[in-house]
C-alpha cells in the first residue's frame, strides 16, 4: 500500500476543525483523512483533544470551525462536496457517491444517515435491558421504518415480524461474534467489564456503520482481552468492510493493528503517518515523554533506543496476530 | 422483659427516650397543647390543652424506652438492597387471576353488598379510573423515564374537550372520546416541545408548572369554559343509543329488567375497565415494538441512544403524546361519570396522587400500578368509615381528618421497605431463550430521580 493510501481513498475527511470552549482551544485547525477500509488509530497524550475530535466528528458537539466530510459510495466525491459545502445542505450525491457534512447533522442523524457509529470511553450500555435488547435498540432506524412507524407494528403486521425476526437475526450473529450468545437474556449491567467493552461495539455494528469510531476500546482490558479486541477489530474490517477510527493509549494495539496513526498534542496535529513513521518521529516521543524544549537535543538518544523497542512490538505481533 | 439487661442498656435507653421526648414536646407543642376555637361575639381563641399534651409525652418516654429495652435498639435493617423478584409466570397467574376479578367484581358486589352497592360500585369505578391514569403516566415515568408532575393537565383537558364538545355541539360520549383523546395527545405535544429541552428536576418543575396552566387558563376563560362554576348536564354515555335511565326504551324496559340505578354504575364501570385494560394492552405492545424499546433505552442513557440513531426529542414527545392520550380517555371518562366538571377537580394532588401510584407501584410494573391504586384509594376511602378506629380512639375521633397523615405514613413505610416500589423488577420485551426478569438495582431510574 502507499503511504498516503488513506489520502487516495479517504471515507472520512477531517479540514480545519477547530473547537473553542470559551478561552480554551481543545482542537486547533485539524486535519487529517480516514482511509476507506483501513484502521485509523488517533492518539495523544491526556487533554489532547481525541475525543473532542471525536465528539465533533459524531455531533455531540458543533465544531467551532472546519468541515468534516462522511463519503458514502464509490466514484468522485468532488461534485458532491462543491454542491453541499456550496448550497449549506447537510449531504448530496452524485450518482453512486454521496457526501455528508458531519458538522452540519444532529447527533442522531450522523449515526442514522450518515451511518458513523461510536463508542464510549466510559461504557454508555443500557444496563437494565439484556444484551439483546441492546442490539434490538441499535436497530431502531430499519424496525421503525418496518413498523410503519409503529402503527403496522401495533397491529403485528407480517412486514413487521420478518423485519423483527431479522434484527433477531443479525442480533445473535453479533452476539455469536463477540462470544457472548449464551448471555443472550441477563442485563447488560451484569456484565464483566471486558465483556461490556465487546458488547458496546457489537451494539454499534447493530447500526451497520461505515465508519466506526471507538473511544479507547482497550481501557481496562487484560492482556488477553485487547488480543481479542485486535482479532474481533480486524474481523470487523474484513467481513463488513467497516472502517475505523480508534482512539487509544494502549501502544501495543495501536502499533499493532493500526494502518494509519495520527498524534495530536495541545489539540495540534504533531504527526501523521504508518506506525513505522510515527514510531521513530521525534515529535510524537517529545510528546509522549513530556520532554521540554530545550531538551530536544536528548532527543537522538531516545530516537536512537527506539528501534529495539520496535522490535519488540514486532514480536509481539508476531506472537498475537496468529 | 429480658432477663440480661444490663444497666449500659438501660442509661442508653433512658437517654434516648428522654432525647424522643424532648423532640415530641418541640413537635407536639403548637399541634397539640394549644388549640384554636371558634367562640362566638369572641372571635378565633386559643385553648390550652396541657393534659392531653403531658399525657402525649408521657406515652412518647414509656413506649420509646420499653421498646429499647425491649429490642436492645435493634431496627431490623431495611430490606431494600434485598429485591425481591417475583418468578415470570407468578406475575402471569396474578395477571389473569386480577383479570378475572376485574370481570367479575361488579356481580359480586350486587350479590353479596346488597344496600351498599352503589358505594362500593363507585368506589370501583374510581380505583378503576385511577389504574387507567396510572397506566397511563407509566407510560411516560416508568419507561421513558420523564418525571411528569402535571399529568392531570391531560385529563383536564380530556374532561373538558368532551364537556365542551357536548356542550356546544351536542355529540354523544362515543363520539367525542376518541376526539378528547387526540385532543389532549396534541396538549401532550405542545407541552413537550418546550419542555424536552429540559432535563431531570427541571422538566418536573416545568410540567407541574404547565398542569396548573391548564387548571387556571379553565379557571378564568370565563367565556368559554364558565369558569369556577364548571360545566354541568354532560350527557351520560348509552350502549349503543340505549339510555340507562327510567322508562320506555331504556336499559331495564328493553332487556325485560326491573329498573335499578345500579345498571348505569356497572356499565360505566365496564367502560372504564375497557378503556383500562386497551391502554394496558397498547403500552405492553408498544413495549415489544421498536419505539417502546427506544423509550426505556432512553430511561437508561439517552447520550447512547442518540449514538445509536435514536432521535431523542421525537421519541420523547410520543411518549408523551401517548400517555396524555390516555389521561384524556381517562378524563373524559372522568367527564360523563361525573355529569359536571369545574377546574377543581384538576388540582395538583391529583398528579401527586397518580405519580405516587406509579412509583409505588414499580415504576414500569402494569401490576404494581393496580395493587397501589386499589390500595391507595380504595384504602383511603376505606379510612373515611373506619369504624374500628373509632371504637378504640372515641366517638369523637373522625378518620377523615386524618387519613391523609395515615396517607403519609403508609408513603414513608412503603418508600422505607421497598424504596423502588412494590413490583420492582421489570420483563425484558424481548428473549433469544427465557425471558428472565431484571432487578431494579439494574434499571435505571431516568431523569429527576
Amino acid at each position: 500500500m502507499a503511504t498516503a493510501g488513506w489520502q487516495d481513498n479517504p471515507i472520512l475527511t477531517v479540514e480545519h476543525l477547530t473547537m473553542r470552549f470559551g478561552g480554551l482551544v481543545a482542537v486547533d485547525d485539524l486535519g487529517f483523512d480516514v482511509g476507506k477500509g483501513d484502521i485509523t488509530a488517533l492518539i495523544g497524550p491526556n487533554g489532547a483533544g481525541k475525543t473532542t475530535v471525536f465528539n465533533c466528528i459524531t455531533g455531540f458537539y458543533k465544531p467551532t470551525e472546519g468541515r468534516i466530510t462522511m463519503r458514502h459510495g464509490e466514484g468522485d466525491h468532488g461534485g458532491a462536496l462543491t454542491e453541499a459545502t456550496g448550497k449549506g445542505l447537510r449531504f448530496a450525491s452524485s450518482g453512486p457517491a454521496s457526501v455528508h457534512l458531519l458538522e452540519r447533522m444532529p447527533d442522531f442523524q450522523i449515526s442514522a444517515r450518515a451511518r458513523v457509529a461510536r463508542t464510549f470511553q466510559n461504557i454508555r450500555l443500557f444496563g437494565g435491558m439484556t444484551l439483546l435488547e441492546n442490539l434490538m435498540v441499535a436497530q431502531h432506524k430499519n424496525l421503525m421504518v418496518a413498523s410503519g412507524y409503529t402503527f403496522a407494528g401495533l397491529f403485528g403486521l407480517p412486514g413487521y415480524r420478518r423485519a423483527n425476526r431479522q434484527a433477531m437475526e443479525l442480533a445473535k450473529y453479533w452476539l455469536e461474534t463477540v462470544g457472548l450468545i449464551d448471555r443472550a437474556d441477563d442485563p447488560a449491567g451484569d456484565l464483566p467489564y471486558g465483556d461490556q467493552r465487546r458488547l458496546e461495539i457489537a451494539r454499534a455494528m447493530c447500526t451497520g456503520p461505515q465508519l466506526l469510531c471507538l473511544d479507547e476500546p482497550a481501557a481496562g482490558l487484560n492482556p488477553r482481552e485487547s488480543g481479542e479486541l485486535n482479532d474481533l477489530l480486524r474481523q470487523i474490517r474484513q467481513d463488513h468492510k467497516t472502517s475505523i477510527l480508534l482512539i487509544e493509549h494502549d501502544m501495543g494495539v495501536v502499533m499493532e493493528i493500526s494502518d494509519h496513526i495520527v498524534v495530536l498534542d495541545y489539540g495540534r496535529k504533531i504527526a501523521d503517518g504508518t506506525p513505522e513513521e510515527v514510531r521513530t518521529d521525534p515529535a510524537v516521543i517529545a510528546a509522549y515523554l513530556g520532554v521540554e524544549d530545550e531538551e530536544v537535543d536528548d532527543i537522538d538518544v531516545i530516537a536512537a533506543d527506539m528501534p529495539e523497542v520496535a522490535t519488540r512490538a514486532e514480536g509481539k505481533r508476531d506472537g498475537g496476530g496468529a | 422483659m429480658a432477663g440480661d439487661v444490663s444497666p449500659g442498656r438501660f442509661a442508653s435507653a433512658m437517654k434516648d427516650a428522654v432525647i424522643t421526648t424532648v423532640i415530641a414536646a418541640a413537635l407536639f407543642f403548637f399541634l397539640v397543647a394549644y388549640k384554636t376555637t371558634l367562640v362566638t361575639g369572641i372571635g378565633l381563641v386559643l385553648e390550652q390543652r396541657w393534659d392531653r399534651y403531658l399525657w402525649l409525652l408521657v406515652a412518647v418516654f414509656v413506649l420509646r424506652f420499653s421498646w429499647l429495652m425491649l429490642t436492645g435498639g435493634r431496627v431490623r435493617a431495611p430490606k431494600s438492597k434485598v429485591t425481591i423478584t417475583p418468578r415470570g409466570d407468578v406475575m402471569r397467574y396474578a395477571g389473569i387471576a386480577l383479570l378475572l376479578l376485574g370481570i367479575a367484581l361488579p356481580f359480586i358486589i350486587t350479590a353479596t353488598a346488597g344496600r351498599g352497592q352503589r358505594l362500593y360500585l363507585d368506589l370501583s369505578i374510581l380505583i378503576m379510573t385511577y389504574v387507567m391514569l396510572g397506566w397511563g403516566l407509566n407510560i411516560v415515568v416508568g419507561l421513558a423515564g420523564l418525571l411528569d408532575l402535571g399529568y392531570v393537565a391531560f385529563y383536564a383537558v380530556g374532561a373538558y374537550s368532551f364537556a365542551l364538545l357536548a356542550q356546544y355541539t351536542g355529540l354523544g360520549f362515543w363520539a367525542c372520546l376518541p376526539v378528547a383523546g387526540i385532543l389532549a395527545g396534541f396538549w401532550g405535544m405542545i407541552l413537550g416541545f418546550p419542555v424536552l429541552r429540559l432535563r431531570g428536576d427541571y422538566l418536573a418543575i416545568v410540567t407541574l408548572a404547565f398542569g396548573e396552566i391548564i387548571r387556571v387558563v379553565l379557571l378564568n376563560w370565563y367565556s368559554f369554559t364558565n369558569g369556577p362554576n364548571g360545566i354541568s348536564n354532560i350527557p351520560k354515555p348509552t350502549l349503543f343509543g340505549i339510555d340507562f335511565g327510567r322508562g320506555e326504551g331504556n336499559f331495564a324496559d328493553v332487556f325485560g329488567l326491573d329498573y335499578s340505578s345500579s345498571h348505569r354504575l356497572i356499565f360505566l364501570y365496564y367502560i372504564i375497565f375497557i378503556l383500562a385494560l386497551v391502554t394496558n394492552w397498547v403500552t405492553m405492545r408498544l413495549r415489544r415494538l421498536p419505539v417502546g424499546r427506544a423509550w426505556e433505552a432512553l430511561r437508561e442513557d439517552e447520550i447512547a441512544c442518540r449514538s445509536l440513531g435514536i432521535n431523542t426529542t421525537n421519541t420523547k414527545l410520543t411518549a408523551f403524546a401517548t400517555g396524555a392520550m390516555f389521561g384524556g380517555f381517562a378524563g373524559s371518562f372522568f367527564a360523563t361519570r361525573q355529569g359536571f366538571i369545574s377546574p377543581e377537580s384538576f388540582t395538583f394532588i391529583e398528579s401527586a396522587i397518580i405519580l405516587a401510584i406509579v412509583v409505588l407501584g414499580g415504576m414500569g410494573s402494569q401490576i404494581g400500578v393496580v395493587i397501589a391504586s386499589v390500595v391507595m384509594i380504595g384504602g383511603i376511602e376505606m379510612l373515611r368509615n373506619l369504624d374500628l378506629l373509632k371504637s378504640v380512639l372515641g366517638d369523637n375521633f373522625d378518620p377523615n381528618q386524618y387519613r391523609m397523615l395515615i396517607f403519609g405514613l403508609a408513603m414513608v413505610v412503603i418508600m422505607v421497605w421497598r424504596p423502588r416500589g412494590l413490583i420492582s423488577s421489570r420483563t425484558p420485551s424481548i428473549a433469544l431463550k427465557k425471558r428472565k426478569r431484571i432487578g431494579a438495582d439494574m434499571v435505571a431510574q431516568g431523569e429527576g430521580h
